[in-house]
């Protein structure tokens, strides 16, 4: 157990500190905020808790930006890197091998989070006021994590895919559109409604707002988030034995 | 005749390599989709600020994207030869280098041209757009224009990749800067007036102006100088980006950059 945790914690810890620099991945999380923020303050208009709430949900589009630009295609990168078959082969399992990387590429959305909000300090002059500190320090990594483990979902139900990072482009801008994020679920039409409490953003969104405005129940939200995140990653885990099972038995881990 | 065929049939090759790894699936995932998906998220976030009506949505961003392909397509003009390491072959040929890029340009306007119709035809009939049959050509003409334009930013993107190594970067910057301050998502009397004037020299936003004016029923002659507006900004763009490739072109054998920037 020691091991395993061991391995988790290093494989967080390198590669939150690659992602950390590259340029293509920063400029990922660095470009959500900025753009979208400023889209709100020309769209919306005026200052205060509101624009503070589109500063944070732009920090969560840059969250789930990153994890649909590199998450999917995790797996990819190691096989170009050509240690793919290294890892399948080492004795340790490999969901400990591929989630520490898909929550690291979520995890450096939290330079998005602090961008957006320094952002809108800075050039609209919105002041940081929290209400409920303790549940938005919560609900941070709570979301992060939460969205982590969809990107390994991702990565997991991807692998014998070639063009992975592609694949998960796609979810890009629908995700951002249906989970609440600058849109209200309200505007969407009603048999798309349903579809945003599938998505962890949601749920981590919700409890972020909650907790900035002092509404909702952000501890509630924060608890759907670990839910959510369990039933990813065990979903994921699935995917990701039952390919990599098929992947080795016909001798195609590097060439699918 | 030598740069026509350069031009012509290297233009031709050249896209058909793109498409070797491209193919009509992948073509589908990462330019059909994400333009449909990318216009929704505008139209329902332009629904929440209401701050216009969904046509203008509609018809900003399915002109801008044309962008996508044009400014990500060009870029690999330069990208995918380092990529291949045929850069330093291509910078030593003695074809002309305008034949060369211009090749490239052409499919890329096409490519731009389709999936701004395709993007265009799917959110008409998702948001119950109507558009005049007798803003058909018109339209397709403005698209052309948009495209042209596009391109010619990406030309200058390419001429930038001989500079900077994250192409990818560069793309994702100019597309952004269409995006926040074309006229697209936010109207250009919400910007700053600075801001606004300075969207004037952009691409997209003198097309995607246009095009709006035509949905709600104006006759070309109405929009002609919107859409030679556009055409001009491109053809600006393309000359920048054709000196700006030979200026870095230039600096790279110079300093012997080439693979290294």
């Amino acid at each position: 157990m020691p091991r395993l945790f061991r391995v988790l914690g290093f494989g967080l810890r390198v590669h939150f500190t690659m992602l950390s620099r590259s340029p293509f991945d920063l400029w990922v999380v660095v470009a959500s905020p900025l753009i979208f923020a400023t889209l709100a303050h020309f769209l919306f208009g005026g200052g205060g808790p509101q624009m503070l709430v589109a500063a944070i949900a732009s920090g969560v589009m840059g969250i789930w930006s990153s994890t649909t630009a590199s998450g999917a295609g995790a797996l990819q990168a190691q096989r170009r890197l050509g240690v793919l078959e290294l890892l399948v082969a080492s004795p340790m399992p490999f969901w400990s091998v591929l989630l520490p990387i898909s929550i690291a590429i979520s995890a450096i959305g939290v330079y998005s989070l602090a961008i957006g909000l320094l952002y809108v300090r800075l050039f609209f002059g919105v002041p940081i006021e929290i209400h409920d500190w303790p549940a938005f320090v919560a609900a941070v990594p709570a979301t992060i994590a939460a969205i982590g483990a969809l990107g390994f979902l991702f990565a997991s139900a991807l692998v014998r895919f070639r063009s992975a990072s592609m694949v998960g482009n796609v979810f890009e801008w629908p995700v951002w559109m249906v989970c609440g994020l600058l849109i209200p679920v309200s505007v969407l039409p009603g048999w798309l409604q349903p579809v945003s409490r599938l998505f962890a953003p949601t749920w981590g969104m919700s409890a972020l707002r909650g907790a900035t405005l002092g509404s909702g129940h952000p501890w509630a939200d924060i608890g759907m988030c670990a839910v959510l995140a369990a039933a990813y990653l065990i979903a994921g885990a699935l995917c990701l034995r039952f390919f990599l099972h098929a992947a080795r038995a016909r001798a195609t881990l590097a060439l699918t | 005749m030598r740069s026509l065929r350069l031009l012509t049939v290297g233009g031709y090759i050249s896209y058909r390599a793109l498409f070797g790894w491209l193919n009509p699936f992948m073509y589908t995932l990462t330019l059909l989709i994400p333009s449909v998906t990318q216009l929704a998220f505008f139209v329902y976030l332009g629904r929440a600020a209401g701050v216009a009506g969904d046509g203008y949505y509609v018809a900003g961003n399915a002109l801008l994207a044309a962008a996508t392909p044009s400014l990500f397509g060009m870029s690999q003009a330069i990208a995918g030869e380092r990529y291949t390491q045929t850069l330093a072959l291509l910078v030593v040929s003695p074809a002309s280098r305008v034949a060369v890029f211009l090749g490239r340009a052409l499919p890329g306007t096409v490519n731009g041209f389709v999936v701004s119709v395709w993007t265009f035809a799917v959110a008409t009939l998702l948001f119950g757009i109507a558009v005049p049959w007798s803003a058909v050509a018109p339209l397709a003409l403005t698209i052309a224009a948009t495209s042209f334009s596009c391109v010619g930013l990406g030309l200058f993107n390419a001429a930038l990749g001989l500079r900077w190594r994250e192409t990818g970067v560069l793309g994702n910057l100019f597309l952004y800067v269409l995006l926040m301050f074309a006229g697209v998502n936010v109207p250009l009397a919400r910007l700053p007036g600075w801001l606004s004037t300075f969207a004037q020299g952009l691409p997209v936003t003198h097309g995607a102006n246009a095009a709006r004016q035509l949905v709600a029923g104006a006759p070309f002659g109405h929009v002609a100088a919107q859409i030679a507006a556009e055409a001009v900004v491109g053809a600006c763009y393309a000359v920048v980006g054709l000196a700006a490739l030979r200026v870095f072109e230039v600096e790279a054998r110079r300093g012997a950059t080439l693979e290294v920037a």
